[in-house]
């Protein structure tokens, strides 16, 4: 089914882009994220957050492989990423979700105020789709250049 | 030393032999925790080195200076530098929050509503003969979990894993999943839904359960409810899967709706997976001084709770507060962006013993000694059971505890109390 997020005005006209892919964002801890969390403005800790996992056949619809820069799209912001392919086959995580890591790549994406004074940081409408720009450092992203 | 305790995520496991350097016991997050790491060198204002009474004595003008301060952070450091954190909050007329508000807060109101059916992770251990892990990932979060309380680990009635009965529920196949009897994956955003059709076939409503809920058919529900009732004795562990999803603390009440529905049958308990090694405490301590757990406002000279507007990321979106003291925590990195915008905006004052993203924005700067392993304090488990945490070697940073009496202290003076 063609979904709205999928259509790009083009000369007046409405074109089917297969580039782009609508997903739910989930965003959680992982152990390398947990490994590197009191050492923020290194590499390393950069390398545990700066990437979005996804099911194989979701990277083929936007033609992204390992390691390509996607970006990541909400009502609240977007992100560019490295693309990470889920790293067992087909359960890990299902199609039409991506998993990316807490901390400032996340939180560029994730927002939403609902009573509970808790954000959703999970669950999120989103869009992904190939991308050329370069991944932002963490500096870049909280104080600018 | 000996049973040295590790603070890193809720385990708090006490059983860690540190040789000065390096730790046994550690799984790899608490390796990396006591290994040594970059620390902020000295304390600085607006990046000048200035003596530690200096800048306590600057951080003390701009809160009193402020209309209303925001006083954030305290889930990884002792409930003794709590206390003088709700103390200074109320001095200043500012908002004292804690990291469990972008975390297990939906899980405080639900425990509002409904109360909580809980107990002890030695329960969990000692007792347990199911164990669910729904929308967590405690292989990946809290690392020894399984092997301390919950999966592997020999208890007194339940001896070892082959006699418990394991299933994770989730979204995703987690490397817990691995560990499990039964995998249950749903669709993202229906827990409440599945809960709910639990309950029914619980409840004998059967019929009233459609063919599928949530991605899982009404015969593999029919399974887990099964599964769930002939426990002897099961242990529900929940993480941030269901406070951080579609419903939050609805979720939360219904799973413990579905604990109360299983202790007509049979004995359940109720555990949330907290993350950080204090963050109970960060809530139990603010809970005894002020009556409320997080999002308190001493604005009006009186505690007020109101999560919907008194939590940190609510308070910077609106715009409510004019400066900010951050203790041993990093909203920079975990908060959306909208409100790291307002952070980057007011004075921040923090108080941390690593540089990290909060530091980039902050204007007063002041290091402090690593909890557990250079500075002592009593800090609750996951699952409310205090524990000392040790002092395991000498350093010339101050403690939490000390900068905080000292800009308590100041703050007084100021204030001409």
């Amino acid at each position: 089914m063609i979904k709205y997020s999928q259509l790009t005005c083009v000369k007046n006209c409405w074109v089917f882009d297969m580039a782009k892919l609508d997903v739910i964002i989930i965003t959680g801890r992982t152990t390398d994220q947990g490994m590197a969390i009191d050492e923020k403005l290194s590499e390393e800790y950069m390398k545990s957050v700066a990437f979005c996992e996804m099911n194989e056949e979701d990277m083929k619809i936007i033609g992204v492989k390992d390691g390509d820069r996607i970006k990541v799209k909400t009502e609240f912001g977007e992100v560019v990423l490295f693309a990470k392919k889920s790293a067992v086959e087909d359960l890990e995580i299902p199609r039409g979700v991506v998993f990316i890591p807490m901390g400032p790549y996340a939180n560029q994406v994730v927002g939403g105020r609902n009573g509970s004074g808790t954000p959703r940081f999970k669950g999120i409408k989103g869009v992904v789709e190939a991308t050329q720009e370069e991944v932002r450092t963490i500096r870049e992203l909280v104080v600018g250049k | 030393m000996r049973n040295a305790v590790c603070t890193f995520c809720g385990n708090v496991c006490d059983d860690i032999e540190f040789d000065g350097v390096t730790g046994k016991n550690l799984c790899p997050i608490g390796e990396a925790k006591f290994a040594a790491k970059r620390r902020i060198e000295a304390p600085m204002v607006r990046g000048r080195r200035v003596s530690y009474e200096e800048a306590i004595e600057k951080a003390a003008e701009v809160l009193v200076n402020a209309k209303r301060p925001l006083l954030y952070g305290w889930a990884s450091t002792v409930n003794e530098a709590i206390r003088l954190g709700v103390i200074l909050a109320e001095k200043l007329g500012g908002v004292y929050d804690q990291c469990s508000s972008v975390c297990h807060a939906p899980s405080t109101l639900a425990m509002i509503e409904e109360g909580i059916p809980g107990g002890t992770l030695g329960q969990a251990k000692n007792r347990a003969d199911v164990v669910v892990f729904w929308g967590c990932n405690p292989v990946e979060a809290h690392p020894r979990h399984p092997s301390r309380y919950s999966v592997m680990t020999k208890g007194f009635l339940t001896k070892g894993r082959q006699h418990r009965h394991v299933i994770v529920v989730d979204v995703r196949k987690t490397a817990t999943a691995y560990l499990a009897t039964e995998f249950y994956q749903i669709k993202p955003g229906y827990d409440y839904a599945v809960f709910t059709a639990l309950r029914s076939i619980i409840n004998g409503y059967e019929k009233a359960v459609p063919e599928e809920v949530g991605g899982i058919s009404k015969k593999k529900l029919k399974e887990l409810a099964d599964i769930l009732i002939n426990g002897k004795y099961g242990v529900i562990f929940y993480g941030l899967g269901l406070t951080h999803s579609r419903g939050q603390d609805r979720n939360v009440e219904n799973i413990v709706k579905l604990v109360q529905t299983l202790n007509r049958h049979t004995r359940y308990i109720l555990q949330p997976m907290r993350g950080h090694f204090n963050v109970v405490g960060a809530g139990e301590v603010a809970a005894w001084e002020a009556g409320y757990e997080y999002a308190i406002d001493f604005s009006r000279g009186y505690s007020r709770f109101l999560p919907s507007e008194f939590t940190a990321v609510e308070v910077l979106v609106r715009r409510d507060c004019d400066a900010a003291l951050i203790v041993a925590s990093d909203p920079a990195a975990h908060f959306p962006k909208e409100a790291v915008k307002r952070l980057a905006e007011i004075p921040v004052i923090q108080i941390d013993p690593h540089p990290n993203v909060t530091t980039l924005l902050a204007d007063i700067v002041i290091p402090s000694a690593l909890v557990g392993i250079e500075a002592e304090g009593t800090v609750y488990r996951m699952d409310g059971i205090p524990l000392r945490v040790k002092k395991l070697k000498d350093t010339e940073y101050w403690s939490d505890y000390e900068i905080l009496k000292l800009m308590l202290d100041k703050v007084i003076q100021l204030k001409g109390e």
